[in-house]
């Protein structure tokens, strides 16, 4: 192969962000620049052939599967709710840990017949009712999932819960497990393949960091 | 529908125009004459057919993205063909049923309800060549080969093929007894490579120690040619036909790495694109960047069967919107005609040029086009009594 173009990683902002960059220094992509104090969304780092974007969390799998970007890092809740077709998802980070659950007001009669759920994991929520045999109506939301119960939009939320104080302080309690989450390194199916050796280097590089932190 | 959206052509439908229409069509006419010089006949499959004959056998992943109708005349459910390939599976099983190996070619428009990559096209138009009737390797040889030159032809730079054996998944599926369920969660963490999952699928397996090193290791067989070596060691004696089918790769990677030393090769156990109607080898070209092969093929024994005669089978297609997409600008060569055609030295000298294979524009009246627009550069002059060419300034 002639001239590549750089190595392009896309994470997104907040936890995700904080807890991939150690990882990535560990195995030698260090980012030049702190991108809080910066307006930049593309990041060079130390080593030339790698560059990082910073966007949205739900637009990670887009970027991959349009090939703008060959490595990212998703949340297990995002490549589910996107389906992330053509997307590898080698590495799990084991970070970002939380889990999908469905949740309901504290002692809330058990629903018969049509299931009013609001989410925005809609695509989710969608399939695992159906895989309960269970018919939901989904409202989607964009936030505030713990008021749907209460004002009596909906019967169950499905939503991310991470300690479940927000659960709890709004008199909801997580009643099934949809599926646990943690952040997983994801790779562009044309890039893993058309690029083998300089990917599975990065792979292998943050496995190990990622082996390192848990202890082992 | 709003007046002013009356323009509006629905998501992954597109017209073609005239840049990138001139090179698809000169694509498929070289390609067309690629394959009739290797011996493949031309076909046609009708646009449209009764949905079961459509999703019989092969065409079964496709019952989602085929476009449906009923038929006025027999109030039957028609399908608008998804893919070719099953389509020219049939004709050589039933409509052809000559002996010995056929060698079948198309190009045509497929319709599919969904784009098979975020962006395409749901309107692809197919070229390929499907050779039947011959199970060895020769013949995936073969067409392994013509989809290499495709790709040259094309004029794609550096691209990877990926080489894969879905007869390796199959036999260790098998030999694990995996039930149905099962063997479609593993094969959909595979497909997405989720290290994870597969683990904790493989996990829950009552299989051999060997065998569940190899079902959760076929995934990561992954890289160039030396991972064909590691798969030996990985899955020696692990199940039956597991070696023959890696022997088979290997033989496939030593033929193109001799053939064809530029075309970087990449070798992945743990393919298994189009799984439920391939049967042996996998080929597919990928750009970087690009999450959907430019082009993809593979064996597929027993597709006639259906049809009430199994042949063995293999073949590639390619989406020519694709391809072409990789050829560079058309060329500026045109000529401006500025005369009266009933003038019969001019139409003669029009028809002169022609007949040499140049592009000539009679001027119309008032015609104030831009010459470059119109892809000349020269202009055809009435000079001391002859038509000559002279070049236009730019």
């Amino acid at each position: 192969m002639t001239e590549q173009k750089p190595l392009t990683i896309a994470l997104s902002k907040g936890r995700i962000l904080k807890e991939t960059l150690p990882l990535l220094e560990t195995a030698g992509i260090r980012l030049l620049e702190d991108p809080a104090a910066s307006r930049k969304l593309v990041f060079d780092t130390s080593r030339d052939d790698v560059k990082i974007i910073i966007i949205r969390a739900t637009d990670v799998p887009p970027y991959l599967q349009y090939g703008a970007a060959d490595i990212g890092v998703a949340g297990k809740d995002v490549l589910m709710e996107h389906g992330a077709e053509g997307i590898y998802e080698p590495l799990d980070l084991e970070i970002a840990r939380c889990k999908l659950m469905v949740a309901a007001l504290k002692d809330a009669p058990p629903v018969t017949g049509r299931i009013r759920v609001a989410t925005k994991f809609v695509n989710t929520a969608r399939r695992y009712f159906a895989s309960q045999g269970r018919q939901a109506d989904v409202i989607k939301l964009y936030g505030a999932m713990e008021l749907a119960p209460i004002v009596g939009l909906a019967d169950r939320i499905v939503d991310i819960v991470d300690t479940g104080n927000t659960l709890r302080a709004n008199g909801l309690e997580p009643t099934e497990l949809i599926a646990t989450i943690s952040s997983r390194l994801v790779v562009n199916r044309a890039s893993m393949k058309t690029r083998f050796r300089e990917i599975q280097d990065i792979i292998d590089g943050v496995a190990a960091a990622v082996a390192d932190k848990r202890g082992n | 529908m709003n007046r002013e959206d009356s323009w509006l052509l629905p998501e992954g439908v597109e017209e073609i125009l005239p840049e990138a229409a001139e090179n698809i069509e000169s694509l498929r006419r070289r390609l067309l004459d690629t394959y009739a010089s290797w011996g493949y006949e031309l076909v046609f499959p009708p646009l449209i057919e009764f949905l079961d004959s459509l999703l019989n056998g092969a065409g079964r992943d496709l019952e989602t993205e085929t476009f449906k109708i009923t038929d006025q005349l027999s109030g039957r459910l028609m399908g608008v063909r998804a893919d070719i390939t099953p389509q020219v599976a049939r004709i050589d099983a039933h409509a052809l049923r000559r002996k010995g190996p056929v060698r079948l070619c198309y190009c045509s428009s497929a319709l599919r309800t969904r784009s098979a990559m975020p962006g395409g096209t749901r309107i692809p138009y197919q070229a390929g060549v499907e050779l039947f009737g011959h199970a060895g390797l020769e013949s995936d040889r073969e067409v392994v080969a013509l989809m290499v030159e495709t790709l040259a032809a094309a004029g794609v730079p550096a691209f990877t093929l990926d080489l894969g054996h879905v007869a390796v998944f199959r036999a260790l599926v098998d030999a694990a007894s995996l039930d149905n369920e099962q063997s479609d969660a593993l094969r959909a963490a595979y497909l997405r490579k989720s290290r994870v999952e597969i683990d904790e699928l493989v996990a829950d397996f009552a299989v051999s120690d060997a065998l569940a090193v190899a079902l959760r290791q076929l995934p990561w067989l992954a890289g160039d040619a030396a991972v064909i070596e590691r798969a030996d060691e990985t899955l020696a004696g692990v199940a039956p036909g597991v070696s023959e089918a890696v022997d088979e790769l290997r033989q496939l990677a030593v033929f193109l790495a001799s053939q064809y030393p530029s075309v970087q090769l990449h070798v992945d156990l743990g393919e298994l694109r189009g799984y439920h109607y391939h049967t042996g080898c996998l080929f597919a070209a990928y750009l970087p960047g690009q999450s959907e092969p430019l082009a993809k093929g593979g064996r597929y024994d027993h597709i006639g069967e259906v049809f009430g005669r199994a042949r063995p089978a293999t073949g590639f297609s390619a989406d020519l919107k694709l391809l072409a997409g990789q050829a560079n600008a058309l060329p500026v060569n045109g000529i401006l005609a500025e005369g009266e055609l009933g003038d019969a030295r001019f139409s003669e000298a029009v028809a002169t040029l022609r007949a040499q294979g140049e592009r000539v524009l009679v001027m119309l009246p008032g015609m104030t086009n831009d010459a470059t627009e119109l892809r000349c550069d020269r202009r055809l002059v009435f000079r001391n009594g002859v038509w000559e060419t002279d070049l236009i300034d730019s």
